[in-house]
């Protein structure tokens, strides 16, 4: 029982670390990033090459995948994102959409179709038992880490002097630039770090999740999942849906295995109708 | 003047065609090979692209005095678009056969258009039972499902297994699997505990595996998709079924030729059952594997990769059979009751039911040479699919 609490939490953080950056990019920056996931791609990719083609360790690819995939985010964000800031949300979601055929296209034929496996260094295999529960090291090793980013995310949002700046820029581009406010220059960089999480998160999750060249499509679903009952105006509400969410997909295959694949949409629906501002928002603000 | 030469060159032109088009059907005989060579499932496709050509290449493209050409056409992995590639190459190519279908569905959705237009289909990789009751002109060299799990569950219940729990890919050929599996190990006087199914788009197996794990069968019985398996197999491991005294058993599609390598020595000693594995020890087989990876740098034959290679072959003898007549019905009847010797060792086309009958290997992953292989260590002669009437 609690190895299932277990599993479904280090799910939960895993998808959070991966749809983090978007719940910044859409509710900080009001920009509708369907791509996201292609960051994520990114980064796992990354950890793939770094891994079984290069022979490097898998702690390196970490730190790797999160700068690969923040650079991506950066040149992107520069070349192609800042031109549709002010488009409509159609505009948004069609550039992105198209980008996501791009990166599955440019995948396919550099990496080939077929899923990539990675493996583990030895010492994050195997498993051991917490207060009773059998868990596996690397799920683990995981939580640590996405718990660690939570709150160093939250911390940095909410008392750090760069994020009220970020805020005022959202809140109100005009007056924080007539405040001497760099809100082109606190735009790229977080969404390079948003693009960075997913590539983090990319890696992380190559082991776990399969990687394949539809890796940005089969996941947006679950992003979209997680800010829409998550809300995008905190970080904690997305952090909290994800929790729900991984929990929510492992238990439901584990207890009704028939029907467990369902319960996650089950739960959206359930969200949007009594709650359509989402679970976590104090009140629908836009 | 100018309308009147270009109206000549084009009557011309249409003489010509008309002239030159018989006589290149007379001589050449095209074949469509319907693979997926794109998309989650492109590995199979290229498999059988490769398996298909080599013969081919070895085998020359002369038959019965006819010029082979394959034409292939690539379906994504979705059916639709398999049936468009079907009807295409029927009616505008005028192929005496299609072949190839990588999934179930891409084979079922073809069936209509094949018992319409008389045309042969042969599937070299899908393995649910019912495909070929679906239409009189499916013949298949690839395997059913049915037959490559009962001999796995007689093995596991010879070998001590009392209770088994079964986790398939929610879709034909695992429910076919989990059924036979079920069916042939309760014969036997075991139990299976539950069959678990996993969503055919969901990587993770976690909850599943957990649930096996905790039901302490003495068996586990795994069918996923050959692509798949890799993904599925790192999690088996991860979650300790092996420590925990839970054998896992299963199709060889969970220890792919094509991917044993990259799952990593965890899978040592893992047992299946399968038709093929690229360790066989026939001559022929030797030579196929030897030819396929000149040909095919970086890659190992698998059981799709011989599926091509054997559907090809199967065309081949029919066309001898019929001394170069194309028609569909009487190259489906050359290929009933044909019965060679395969890379995999000796196959028969039933002639009832147009399905493989063919040897299925106990098997054992271990080290040769540096490299992961299933090698084989017991045969179950020439099995039919338990699950046609």
């Amino acid at each position: 029982m609690l190895t299932i609490l277990f599993d479904g939490v280090a799910y939960g953080m895993l998808l959070f670390v991966l749809a983090v950056g978007l719940c910044v990019t859409l509710g900080l920056m009001n920009f509708i990033n369907l791509a996201h996931g292609a960051f994520a791609m990114a980064g796992g990719y990354l950890t793939v090459v770094m891994m079984n083609r290069m022979g490097l360790s898998f702690y390196w690819c970490l730190p790797a995948a999160f700068l690969f995939s923040a650079v991506l985010g950066v040149v992107l964000e520069r070349a192609l994102y800042r031109r549709l800031y002010d488009k409509t949300h159609l505009d948004q979601v069609l550039f992105s959409i198209g980008l996501i055929f791009m990166a599955m296209a440019t995948v396919d034929y550099a990496m080939g179709a077929s899923p990539q496996i990675v493996n583990l260094p030895p010492s994050l295999n195997g498993r051991i038992e917490i207060l009773g529960a059998n868990v596996g090291v690397y799920r683990l090793f995981v939580i640590a880490i996405c718990g660690l980013l939570t709150i160093g995310l939250q911390f940095v949002i909410a008392k750090t002097r760069f994020g009220s700046r970020l805020r005022a820029s959202v809140d109100d581009g005009r007056v924080a630039r007539g405040l001497g406010i760099d809100v082109t220059g606190i735009f790229a960089l977080t969404f390079a770090v948003g693009s960075g999480l997913a590539g983090l998160g990319g890696a992380l999750g190559a082991p776990i999740l399969s990687m394949d060249p539809s890796f940005p499509l089969k996941y947006m679903i679950f992003f979209l999942i997680v800010i829409s009952i998550g809300g995008t105006t905190t970080i904690t509400g997305p952090f909290f849906a994800s929790i729900l969410l991984g929990v929510a997909d492992v238990a439901g295959k584990y207890f009704v295995p028939a029907i467990g694949g369902f319960i996650i949409y089950t739960i959206m629906v359930a969200v949007l109708i009594f709650r359509p501002q989402g679970l976590f928002t104090r009140s629908a603000k836009r | 003047m100018i309308f009147k030469s270009i109206l000549a060159g084009a009557v011309g032109l249409a003489a010509g065609l008309q002239f030159t088009a018989p006589a290149l059907s007379q001589e050449t005989v095209k074949v469509g090979l319907i693979a997926t060579l794109t998309g989650p499932q492109a590995a199979s496709g290229r498999q059988k692209v490769a398996g298909a050509r080599l013969y081919m290449q070895l085998n020359g493209n002369m038959v019965a005095g006819k010029k082979i050409e394959l034409i292939v056409k690539d379906d994504t992995g979705v059916a639709d678009v398999t049936r468009r590639h079907a009807q295409e190459l029927i009616v505008n190519d005028k192929v005496a056969a299609i072949a190839g279908f990588s999934l179930t569905p891409l084979a079922l959705a073809v069936a209509p258009v094949i018992t319409q237009s008389k045309t042969p289909a042969i599937i070299m990789t899908a393995g649910t039972s019912v495909i070929t009751e679906r239409s009189p002109y499916f013949v298949r060299v690839s395997f059913t499902l049915p037959q490559q799990s009962v001999p796995i569950a007689e093995w596991a219940a010879k070998n001590g297994a009392k209770t088994a729990v079964s986790l398939v890919s929610d879709y034909g050929p695992g429910i076919d699997a989990q059924n036979a599996f079920k069916m042939r190990f309760e014969e036997q006087g075991g139990k299976v505990l539950e069959q678990l199914k996993a969503p055919l788009a969901n990587p993770e197996f976690s909850p599943f595996l957990q649930r096996a794990k905790d039901l302490k069968p003495d068996a586990l019985f795994l069918f996923v998709p050959a692509p798949t398996a890799g993904a599925l197999m790192k999690q088996v491991i991860d979650r300790g079924l092996t420590e925990a005294n839970i054998k896992v058993i299963g199709t060889g599609d969970i220890t792919d030729d094509d991917q044993l390598n990259g799952i990593g020595d965890s899978v040592l000693g893992l047992i299946t059952s399968h038709f093929y594995s690229a360790a066989h020890g026939s001559a022929l087989n030797q030579k196929f594997v030897a030819e396929f990876k000149k040909a095919n740098p970086g890659m190992r034959p698998n059981f799709i990769g011989v599926g091509g290679w054997d559907g090809m072959h199967a065309f081949y003898e029919a066309l001898k059979k019929t001394s170069g007549d194309t028609d569909g019905t009487k190259l489906v009847d050359a290929m009933k009751g044909a019965t060679w010797e395969s890379p995999r060792g000796m196959m028969t086309i039933d002639p009832e039911t147009r399905d493989v009958i063919q040897d299925v290997y106990i098997r054992k992953v271990e080290k040769k040479d540096g490299e992961l292989y299933n090698i084989e260590f017991d045969v179950v002669k020439q099995v039919k699919d338990p699950m046609h009437k």
